[in-house]
C-alpha cells in the first residue's frame, strides 16, 4: 500500500494538495447527502408528509438553498459574549470533524493519511468538539446555551469511554489501530472456514457494534440523546445564540460527523470499502471501494436517523446512569470475552 | 391621558414587572432561568421563571399575562350573541366548547331550551372540538420529550376533525356556531358519514399513540413517576379534566353534573381513572378520553333527532335579571362561567373559570425538586392553553 | 320543547318536576349542613332548584367558611374565586353595544346598586364556588365588604388553589385579602394603576372607538374637518 493513486506518483505537494481539495469538497458534501437523504426526506416520509418539493428536482436542492440563506444571514455576536471564543468555537467544532475524515479509508490506497494508530486518533479527535460545545456554549453568555453546553460536556465525556470500549473489542480482534489494517483483518477473515464472505466484524462483535450505536448517538446527540440541543428544554442549547454561517458550521459539523461516525462504524463492522468478490489487492478496488463504503455507510446512517426519529429524549440523568452502569460493564465484559477468545482460538 | 401615553406607560410597567421577578429570584442563590414568555415548551406566551440548583428547581413560578385580553370586562359591552365570537378565542384548540357553556347559562336564564335535535348536534360539535383539542396534546407531548414524529401524526389526523368541525360550522378553529336556543344550522348532507370515518381516524391515531409513546421505555421513564400530584392537592387546587382524574377522582362534569341541554345520557360511555397521578396517569387518561370521545360522537350520529334546529328565541336578545353558574367538562378540563344579568342586552357580570387557570397554578407546587427537563414534561402533561390562563 | 317563561313560572314539564323536587331536597340539606356549621355566619341563602345554592356568609367568617367547607362540609374541590362590582355602569349606555342605545337614555342619574341572589348590602361582594365531588353537588357563597374596608381574610391556607383567584381579585377590583402573602400582580403590569374590572374603570378601546361601528370608515387622512374625528384618528 504506497501512496500511489491509480497508478500516478505524485509529488508531496501534489498529494497533499489533492487531499485537500477531496476533504474541502467532501465534507460539505457527505453533510448535504446526509441531510436531504435523512433528514428531509426519509424524516418526512417517516412522518407521513411530503418534505420539500420546490427547490430543485424534487426539493433535493433544499439543503443547498438553505445553505445560501444561512450565509446571507445577519451575523449577530450577542453583546455580552466572549467574542474571540464565540467566534472560535465553532472552528473548533469543524476542525474535530474534518480530522476525523483523515483516517478514513476508502480504497486500498484511498486514504488522506494511513495513520498506524489510525482508530485511536479518530477517537482523539472526535472528543475534541467536546471543547467547541463548550466554548460555544460557555461564550454565548447564555443561560440555554451555558446549560446545553454542560449538558453536551458531561454527556460525551460519558460516552467517549464505551465508544472506545466497544472499538477495543474490534481492536483486539483486528490486532491493529490501524483503519486499513481492520479492514484487510475482516477481508482476510473466514466465517468456520468459509473465507469468501470474509469475517465482517459485525458478526463476532455484535455487542460492540450495538455499545458503538448508541455511543455515537450520544455523540452526535441525536434523540433519544438530544438533551444538549434539546428545543424544547434549552432551545437550541450551545448553538442557541449563532446565527448565519456560524451555526452553517455547527449545522455541517453533526451531519458530517455523523457521516464520519457512520463510516467508522462501517469500516469497523462492516468491512469498510471491501466487498466479498473483489480482490482487494487489484486497482479495481479503488473503484468500488468507495461505492461499498459509501452504501455501507447509508445503512448505517439510515440506522442512526432511524432511532433520531423514532424516540423520545431521554433525561440527563438517566442517559448517564444509563451509560454508567450498562453499557460500560457491558462493553468490558465484551472485552474481557474477545480477549479471552483471541487467546484461546 | 392619550392613548400613546397609556401604551408607553404599559410597556413601561412590563419592564418594571420583569425586573421586579428577576431581581426577587436573583437575590437568592443560584440560577434563575427565565422559560419564556417565548419559548418552545410553552406554546403560547407563559413564562416560568425557575430558581436553579445545577439543573435541580428550587422554585418554579409560572407569570400568565402575557396575553391576558381582558375578556371579563369585554364582555360587559357585548350583547349576548357578540360573547360568543370572545370567547371562542379561550382555549383555542377547541373553541367550540367555550362557547356552549355560556350559552347554556344564558339558556339557563332565559329558561330556553334547544330543541333535541340541536342539543345532540351540539353535543357532538363539542365532542369533536375535544377530539381536536387533545389530539394535538398527543402529539404536542411527543414533540416536548424530543419524539417529534407523532407529533406529525396527530397533526394529520386532527385534520379529519378539523374538517368536520369546518364542514358543520364554517370555521375550522373559531366556528361561534352556538346560539341561544339551538344552533346557527343543520348538519350538511353527508357529514355523518364522513365523521364515522373521522372517528375510525381518531382510533387508530389513539393506537398509534400507544404503540409509538405511551408503550416506549424511555417515553415511561420520563413520565411515570413525574410529576406526581395527590388528590386532596388537586382538589385544593381546583385542578379538573384529566388531570383531576389521573388522581383517582372520579369525576366528569360530563356524565355527574350535565347541565341541560348537551345530551350526554343518549350514549353509553365510560370515564376513564388513573391512581397515580404522574404525568404518565395524565397522558394515560388523556388518550382513553379521546377513545371515549370517538364512541361518543359515533353513538350520537346514529341518534339524531328530527326536529328543528332552534327554538324560538326573540330577535333581540334581552336575557331576564338573575344569576347563573354553568360548568361543562371541556377539554382542558372544568370551565364555567358565572354570568349575572340585570334583564339587559349585555350581561352584567360575566366570570370565567377556565380549567388551565386552575391547572396551572398547582405548577410551583409541583415543580420543587424535579430537574428542567421534568418541568417540561410537567407542564406538557398537565396541558394548557395560554388563551384558557389568560382570558 | 319551547319554553319562554319568566324564571319564576313554575315548569309544567312533569319529568322534570320530579327531578327538581329531588335535588331541591338535597341543596336544602345541605344548606341545613351549612348552617349548623358555620352558624351565625351565614347571612342570608337563595335555592334556585334543581340548579344551584347560594349563601351570602359575613366577611369576618370568610376563612372559616373555606375551612369549613373542606374539612366538613365535603365541599373539597375549590371551583373559583373573584368578586362582583354592584356599581351600574356609571358610563350609562355608550358603554354598551351601539344598538342599545336610545338617543335620549344616555345622561341617566346612577342607578341604584341591586344585588343579586342572596342580597347583599355593599357594593362589592366576594363570589366563590366549592364543589363536592362525590355528592356532585356545589355551593356558590357569597360575602359583602364594605366600602371602606375593601379585604378579607385569605382563603389559601385551606385551598392552595385561591392563591392566584385572589390575586387576580386584588388587582382587577382592588381587593386584598390578609394572609395571602403573595398578592402581587398577576395579569397586568407591575405599575398598573386602577382596578380594570370595577363598573368605574372605563373601558378605554371603547372609548377611544365606538363599537360596533354602524359605518365603520375611517376618515381619510387629509379631509378631518371636524374635531371628533382628528381625535379618533390619533389613536
Amino acid at each position: 500500500m504506497s501512496e500511489l493513486i491509480f497508478a500516478i506518483e505524485l509529488a508531496y505537494w501534489q498529494q497533499t494538495l489533492i487531499k485537500v481539495l477531496v476533504a474541502a469538497v467532501l465534507i460539505p458534501t457527505t453533510a448535504l447527502i446526509l441531510g436531504i437523504v435523512f433528514l428531509f426526506k426519509m424524516m418526512s416520509w417517516m412522518q407521513s408528509r411530503m418534505g420539500p418539493q420546490e427547490a430543485g428536482p424534487r426539493g433535493l436542492l433544499q439543503l443547498a438553498a438553505d445553505g445560501l440563506k444561512f450565509l446571507q444571514k445577519e451575523d449577530i455576536i450577542p453583546d455580552r459574549a466572549d467574542r474571540f471564543v464565540f467566534k472560535a468555537a465553532p472552528v473548533v467544532v469543524l476542525a474535530s470533524t474534518f480530522l476525523t475524515y483523515v483516517i478514513l479509508p476508502a480504497g486500498p490506497d484511498l486514504i488522506i493519511e494511513n495513520l498506524p494508530t489510525g482508530i485511536f486518533f479518530a477517537m482523539a479527535v472526535s472528543s475534541l468538539s467536546v471543547v467547541g460545545v463548550l466554548m460555544a456554549g460557555w461564550s454565548s453568555s447564555n443561560k440555554y446555551a451555558l446549560m446545553g453546553g454542560l449538558r453536551a460536556g458531561g454527556q460525551l465525556i460519558a460516552y467517549e469511554l464505551p465508544l472506545i470500549l466497544a472499538v477495543m473489542g474490534v481492536v483486539i480482534q483486528a490486532g491493529s489501530l490501524s483503519m486499513q489494517d481492520i479492514v484487510w483483518a475482516q477481508a482476510d477473515g473466514s466465517m468456520f472456514g468459509f473465507g469468501g464472505l470474509g469475517l465482517p466484524f459485525v458478526i463476532t462483535q455484535i455487542v460492540a457494534f450495538f455499545i458503538f450505536m448508541v455511543a455515537i448517538q450520544a455523540e452526535l446527540t441525536q434523540p433519544p440523546f438530544d438533551m444538549p440541543v434539546a428545543e424544547s428544554e434549552v432551545v437550541g442549547g450551545f448553538h442557541v445564540e449563532y446565527t448565519g454561517f456560524r451555526f452553517l458550521f455547527f449545522f455541517l459539523g453533526e451531519f458530517a460527523t455523523a457521516f464520519a461516525f457512520a463510516a467508522i462504524a462501517a469500516t469497523l463492522f462492516l468491512g469498510g470499502w471491501w466487498v466479498p468478490g473483489i480482490d482487494p489487492n487489484s486497482a479495481l478496488a479503488n473503484i468500488v471501494g468507495p461505492i461499498a463504503l459509501f452504501v455501507k455507510i447509508m445503512v448505517v446512517a439510515f440506522l442512526i436517523f432511524w432511532f433520531r426519529f423514532t424516540y423520545p429524549r431521554f433525561r440527563e440523568d438517566q442517559l448517564q446512569r444509563f451509560a454508567w452502569k450498562y453499557l460500560i460493564p457491558l462493553a468490558l465484559a465484551n472485552i474481557t470475552i474477545t480477549g479471552i477468545l483471541v487467546v484461546v482460538l | 391621558m392619550t392613548v400613546t401615553d397609556s401604551q408607553k406607560m404599559a410597556y413601561v410597567a412590563a419592564q418594571a414587572a420583569d425586573a421586579r421577578v428577576n431581581l426577587q429570584f436573583e437575590t437568592e442563590d443560584g440560577m434563575t432561568l427565565n422559560m419564556g414568555p417565548q419559548h418552545p415548551a410553552t406554546h403560547g406566551t407563559l413564562r416560568i421563571v425557575a430558581q436553579l440548583d445545577g439543573e435541580q428547581v428550587v422554585r418554579c413560578e409560572p407569570i400568565p399575562g402575557y396575553m391576558h385580553r381582558g375578556y371579563e370586562k369585554l364582555c360587559e359591552v357585548r350583547t349576548y350573541p357578540q360573547v360568543t365570537t370572545l370567547i371562542n378565542r379561550i382555549d383555542w384548540l377547541g373553541s367550540f366548547a367555550n362557547e356552549v357553556p355560556f350559552i347554556l347559562a344564558a339558556e339557563k336564564l332565559m329558561d330556553v331550551e334547544a330543541p333535541p335535535r340541536a342539543q345532540v348536534i351540539r353535543t357532538i360539535l363539542f365532542e369533536l372540538s375535544r377530539l381536536g383539542n387533545i389530539s394535538l396534546f398527543l402529539g404536542d407531548l411527543g414533540i416536548q420529550l424530543g419524539g417529534i414524529t407523532i407529533g406529525f401524526y396527530a397533526f394529520r389526523d386532527r385534520e379529519f376533525v378539523l374538517n368536520q368541525i369546518e364542514a358543520a360550522t364554517g370555521g375550522r378553529f373559531h366556528p361561534n356556531f352556538d346560539r341561544i336556543g339551538g344552533l346557527k344550522d343543520d348538519l350538511p348532507k353527508g357529514w355523518i358519514a364522513e365523521t364515522h370515518r373521522a372517528m375510525d381516524r381518531m382510533r387508530r391515531l389513539c393506537d398509534e399513540f400507544e404503540e409509538l409513546v405511551l408503550g416506549n421505555e424511555i417515553f415511561q421513564a420520563r413520565t411515570r413517576g413525574i410529576g406526581v400530584i395527590p388528590a386532596d392537592i388537586a382538589t385544593s387546587y381546583g385542578m379538573s379534566g384529566a388531570n383531576l382524574r389521573a388522581t383517582g377522582v372520579d369525576w366528569d362534569l360530563r356524565r355527574d353534573a350535565c347541565p341541560p341541554g348537551l345530551s350526554y345520557d343518549l350514549a353509553d360511555w365510560k370515564v376513564w381513572t388513573h391512581p397515580d397521578g404522574d404525568s404518565y396517569a395524565r397522558t394515560w387518561v388523556r388518550l382513553q378520553e379521546v377513545r371515549e370521545s370517538t364512541h361518543i360522537v359515533d353513538q350520537l350520529l346514529d341518534s339524531i333527532p328530527a326536529g328543528p334546529i332552534m327554538a324560538k328565541v326573540p330577535r333581540i336578545i334581552k336575557v331576564p335579571e338573575g344569576e347563573a353558574w354553568v360548568a361543562t367538562e371541556n377539554p382542558l378540563g372544568e370551565m364555567g362561567y358565572y354570568v349575572v344579568s340585570k334583564g339587559d342586552l349585555v350581561p352584567f357580570r360575566v366570570k370565567i373559570r377556565s380549567a388551565s387557570f386552575n391547572n396551572i397554578s398547582v405548577v410551583p407546587w409541583v415543580t420543587r425538586g424535579v430537574f428542567v427537563p421534568d418541568v417540561i414534561t410537567i407542564m406538557a402533561s398537565l396541558y394548557f392553553i395560554l388563551g384558557d390562563i389568560d382570558r | 320543547m319551547i319554553r319562554l317563561s319568566s324564571a319564576d313560572t313554575p315548569t309544567t314539564d312533569a319529568a322534570d318536576e320530579a327531578v327538581e323536587t329531588v335535588t331541591d331536597e338535597r341543596r336544602e340539606a345541605l344548606l341545613a349542613r351549612i348552617t349548623e356549621v358555620l352558624g351565625d355566619a351565614v347571612v342570608q341563602s337563595h335555592i334556585r332548584p334543581g340548579d344551584d345554592l347560594w349563601v351570602r356568609v359575613t366577611r369576618e367568617a370568610w376563612a372559616d367558611v373555606a375551612d369549613a367547607s373542606r374539612n366538613r362540609l365535603g365541599l373539597r374541590f375549590f371551583d373559583f374565586l373573584s368578586a362582583i362590582d354592584w356599581l351600574p355602569s356609571p358610563f350609562g349606555r355608550d358603554m354598551d353595544a351601539q344598538e342599545d342605545l336610545d338617543a335620549d337614555a344616555a345622561a341617566a342619574e346612577p342607578a341604584p346598586i341591586v344585588t343579586g341572589y342572596a342580597g347583599g348590602d355593599t357594593r362589592f361582594q366576594l363570589l366563590a364556588r366549592v364543589f363536592d365531588v362525590d355528592e356532585h353537588i356545589g355551593v356558590t357563597f357569597k360575602a359583602d365588604l364594605p366600602d371602606e374596608d375593601l379585604s378579607a381574610p385569605t382563603w389559601t391556607r385551606t385551598f392552595l388553589g385561591a392563591e392566584w383567584h385572589e390575586r387576580e381579585t386584588w388587582e382587577m377590583f382592588g381587593i386584598s385579602f390578609t394572609g395571602n402573602a403573595n398578592l402581587a400582580h398577576l395579569y397586568l403590569p407591575g405599575a398598573f394603576e386602577g382596578n380594570p374590572l370595577r363598573k368605574d374603570f372605563p373601558l378605554l378601546a371603547r372609548r377611544v372607538k365606538p363599537w360596533p361601528g354602524i359605518v365603520d370608515v375611517e376618515p381619510m387622512p387629509g379631509a378631518g374637518d371636524e374635531g371628533d374625528s382628528d381625535e379618533g384618528g390619533a389613536s
